[in-house]
């Protein structure tokens, strides 16, 4: 055990240079000669490109090149693609339109990108783009998830026939349907989960070099996995061969899955610096983040549970369409599917689960992952419905929770929708979060609000979710096409001091400290002498990024397996110098020593023989540096419950939470101050999501929240200090007992909130954002 | 094009702008402070602050001819060499910060807070006070605990 080893709230190693202003972001890298460029995109929800007349743009000051989707045609870069197959109820995959990353004829959603102005400053590239001559011929657009397939609905894309993606059933319809018949009572509930827009607060960028003497492009950019984004780019887009493409994510200002997808704009900075042999810099401003970025959520659904008389579920049916926007981006097939319906069982031993989905393209920005993907959703329908069930019922919330849990001593656990959970112990959960909320003391608490004039409620939730992404073949079978383990290498330098190269990507997680605390504990070495180094293909090997909660509970235990390899090639090593046989050697806090003597080495002498082997054993390879790969067994399934109590003001509907307490199952917590400060931010975002956040377009599919102006994101006086508390239990399929820890705050929040609220002002359901004038409102209808 | 002297970090700078460019553009761009970072087009966001003549100012909200004869504080100011300043010490021992980004803003307002408000702060007032930064990471808790005591700090 070390002082900074794993348990240890290590202050972080990322944060001196943070605080210094020392960070590397990708807009504070410049270099000589670099030109800027600026996107001509659509103002139009839907229209048809008659044509584009650059000759103006292309004459004004400082103008590099002005480029369209006619020159990427001409030097065969290829579509961004989607990487997920489902298949639609005609057996069919799902349906797959064309995806150029400048325009070819048409544009498909306001921001849609035309064309790509380069100049000698941004200021030049900013004023000649307003000089690009587009000729547009609007079409009528479709903006709306509910009514996208609908009939005489403008059609969008040929490939795909009344504007559907595809419509994916899962699960026995006809057992499903004979549990409703013969079901004591059946509770339903309509509701929109609300489109989000991810912002994480550093806009995406990039930055193109090509080296014509090597042919190599060298692309900084704002990225959560490197090799994925190498990859893509080299197999799909023919940016460049694979060997010839660097991908760099520096520093990286967060990330909540925007930052996962191949994008159009790193493509086009890509390709246009070797098109104009000159470096190429891109940024995007707020409003183009708004546009541009992948959203997320965005689903309209109606869900019913069949119950017995005394509470218990007996089905559940969930019918939800769910909006893909204007083009399928990188993983969006999968997250209203795999990601969403094979969570439907939540914490409940429900025996009989259906779902439809129906996947729609509409004319505003892609949907893809954020925060959470798919998980968020399915929580918040499923904890909604469970408190309809109750009142329906006329049971506490807590209670029909309790009657409903799948028991602690019946894991591993296979639901009926794919996943086999592994471990939890949800009422431990539940209650420990009761006591700390002072459940029993509610009651008191909302009838002195009630003196003030307020309406107190309090909201239970308690979530599952599926992460630690993912087992390959799982992937595989899902028709997925890449495999999801992680990798790492541990170096021994000759000195003694270790370099951990780490396929997962750090964009706010603190991986640099998180993974240094692995190390330190396994290999005894001072966590100042270990270097945690990601980011960049061609210092680390090939990862597959970070998403999904997935770095520590797939990445960490890549790390940890080659400690194994590190310290398993020592003791031979060790036994050598000292004399020993092998299997006389013990290792322990960074000490070989053989057994029953006083003799010992430290590992960093270990490493010096390695690479000095002067005097070594035979058949053993010099150096002291191991590569392991890790492929996990099953997800991991973090759960928890959290309490929120709000207070409503009838007279204004401002909603004010006053209480939070989230009791979370991470299994072991590597640094609990980095997980908590997780927790923290997890739970914001999903109040962003319930009381503030909504992304709308109008009907002619314009974008009305294109800035932090008409998109309210949550800020400090949003919440209050939370209480925050842990239920844990040991996940058997993970060697290091690590769940994960990012996405849950995201996952429990919004229906917590959204039970307060309808319990604070006693109605059905509030749709989210649960702004002043939506919960007002619900005020005057609610009995 | 304008010539423009002012003091940055104590230093005294000067340099040719265009009437359009902001202070956020010449310190990024022209000076290469890039501590300073710009997370929104609208000044909501609150990444870019910097001091301004001792008060904190949006620096994506002023045009650099304006700061002509100034003396501007941005984060690369504060600390001595690699010692950290108490109110970003405070950050980093609270764990006030994610993935950094609007770290340098959130300092910066942190400090302007402090001469406003003085030394004891309550959490009350730092999330009030903190209104016009956003951070996505950390749901603002330990930047509020990290404000309070780098403030507590300040004054001893």
């Amino acid at each position: 055990m070390q002082e900074n080893g794993i348990g240890a709230s290590v202050r972080r190693k990322e944060d001196q240079r943070f605080l210094l202003g020392k960070g590397r972001y990708t807009d504070d890298i410049n270099v000589a000669g670099q030109t800027y460029a600026v996107f001509v995109r659509s103002p139009h929800a839907h229209a048809v490109i008659e044509g584009i007349d650059s000759r103006a743009a292309s004459a004004a000051p400082g103008v590099v090149a002005v480029l369209t989707g006619e020159d990427l045609a001409a030097d065969g870069i290829g579509p961004l693609i989607c990487g997920v197959v489902v298949t639609s109820d005609d057996g069919q995959p799902h349906r797959a339109p064309a995806h150029p990353a400048l325009a070819q004829g048409k544009v498909n959603h306001v921001g849609d990108h035309v064309a790509v102005v380069i100049a000698e400053t941004l200021a030049q590239a900013r004023d000649a783009a307003e000089l690009v001559e587009v000729d547009y011929r609007p079409l009528p657009a479709v903006a709306s998830t509910a009514d996208a397939a609908g009939e005489g609905q403008q059609q969008i894309h040929e490939e795909a026939p009344n504007n559907i993606c595809f419509n994916w059933p899962f699960g026995d319809k006809d057992a499903n349907e004979e549990a409703f018949d013969s079901a004591h009572k059946v509770s339903s509930i309509e509701l929109v989960n609300n489109r989000m827009v991810t912002n994480p607060m550093e806009p995406r960028a990039a930055l193109g070099e090509y080296n014509s003497g090597t042919e190599e492009i060298t692309l900084h950019m704002t990225t959560q996995n490197p090799h994925v984004h190498r990859l893509v780019l080299a197999a799909f887009n023919q940016l460049a061969p694979e060997h010839k493409l660097r991908v760099v994510g520096p520093d990286v200002g967060g990330g909540f899955g925007a930052k996962i997808f191949v994008y159009a704009e790193e493509l086009v900075v890509g390709w246009a610096c070797r098109k104009v042999n000159r470096p190429v810099k891109w940024t995007a401003d707020r409003t183009e983040a708004f546009m541009s970025d992948a959203h997320g959520r965005d689903h309209v659904t109606k869900a019913e549970m069949a119950l017995d008389e005394n509470g218990k579920f007996l089905a559940m049916r969930v019918h939800t369409t769910a909006n893909l926007g204007a083009y399928l981006s990188t993983f969006a097939t999968m997250v209203p599917s795999y990601l969403y319906a094979f969570l439907f069982a939540g914490q409940y031993a429900t025996p009989l689960i259906y779902s439809e989905v129906k996947a729609v393209f509409t004319n505003t920005a892609p949907v893809d992952a954020s925060r959470g993907a798919g998980r968020p959703e399915a929580t918040y329908l499923l904890e909604r419905l469970v408190d309809v069930c109750a009142a329906d019922m006329g049971l506490d919330p807590a209670e029909i929770r309790r009657r409903n849990f799948i028991p602690k001593d019946a894991f591993p656990y296979q639901t009926p929708v794919v996943q086999c959970y592994d471990s939890g112990d949800y009422e431990t959960a539940l209650d420990k979060a009761m006591e700390l909320a002072d459940y029993s003391g509610f009651e008191a608490r909302a009838a002195e609000a009630k003196n003030r004039g307020k309406l107190r409620g309090i909201g239970f939730s308690s979530y599952v979710e599926a992460c630690g992404i993912a087992p390959s073949a799982a992937v595989g079978q899902l028709g997925g096409g890449v495999g999801l383990w992680e990798s790492a290498q541990v170096r021994f330098n000759p000195t003694g001091n270790v370099q951990v190269f780490t396929g997962t990507h750090s964009h706010g997680q603190g991986h640099e400290t998180t993974f240094a605390q692995l190390v330190c504990d396994q290999l005894g070495v001072p966590f100042e002498n270990i270097e945690v180094i990601h980011g960049d293909t061609a210092k680390t090997q090939f990862g597959m990024g970070t998403y999904g909660s997935r770095s520590l509970a797939v990445g960490g235990v890549a790390i940890a397996k080659a400690c194994d390899k590190l310290i398993a090639k020592g003791k031979k090593i060790a036994a050598h110098a000292m004399e020993a046989a092998e299997g006389d050697i013990e290792f322990a806090d960074g000490n070989y020593t053989v057994a029953g003597t006083d003799k010992a080495m430290n590992i960093a002498e270990v490493a010096f023989n390695a690479y000095v082997p002067h005097s070594y054993p035979e058949g053993v390879e010099p150096g002291f540096d191991e590569n392991a790969f890790f492929d996990p067994m099953n997800f991991s399934f973090p759960a928890g419950t959290h309490i929120c109590e709000v207070e409503v003001d009838p007279a204004t509907g401002e909603v004010e939470i006053v209480d939070y307490t989230a009791v979370d199952d991470f299994g072991k917590l590597v640094n609990p101050m980095i997980v908590e400060g997780q927790v923290h931010g997890g739970i914001v975002h999903g109040i962003g999501q319930a009381l503030l956040e909504g992304c709308h377009y109008d009907e002619n599919g314009q974008l009305v929240t294109a800035s932090y102006m008409d998109y309210a994101m949550p800020r400090a006086d949003n919440a209050p200090d939370f209480r925050i508390d842990y239920a844990p239990t040991d996940p058997p399929h993970n060697p290091l007992g690590v769940k994960g820890c990012g996405e849950a705050g995201a996952i429990g929040a919004p229906p917590a909130v959204i039970n307060a609220i309808a319990n604070a002002i006693g109605a059905k359901h509030v749709e989210m954002p649960a702004t002043p004038e939506t919960v007002w409102r619900a005020c005057q209808t609610a009995v | 094009m304008s010539t423009i002297n002012l003091a940055v970090n104590g230093h005294s700078v000067s340099g040719e702008v265009e009437p359009r460019t902001l202070l956020v553009e010449f310190l990024r761009e022209q000076l290469r402070l890039t501590g300073t970072h710009v997370g929104c087009d609208t000044s909501q966001c609150g990444a870019c602050v910097v001091m301004v003549d001792g008060k904190s100012v949006k620096s994506c909200t002023m045009l650099a001819v304006m700061a002509n004869g100034c003396d501007v504080t941005t984060i690369e100011g504060l600390a001595e060499g690699a010692e950290l300043h108490p109110m970003q010490q405070a950050f980093m021992d609270n764990h006030g910060l994610q993935c950094g980004f609007c770290t340098p803003g959130m300092v910066m307002s942190g400090l302007d807070i402090v001469n406003r408000h003085g030394n004891e702060l309550d959490a009350e007032t730092v999330r009030r006070e903190l209104n016009g930064n956003i951070c996505r990471c950390t749901g603002y808790q330990n930047i509020v605990k990290a404000i309070r005591a780098g403030a507590r700090a300040m004054g001893e």
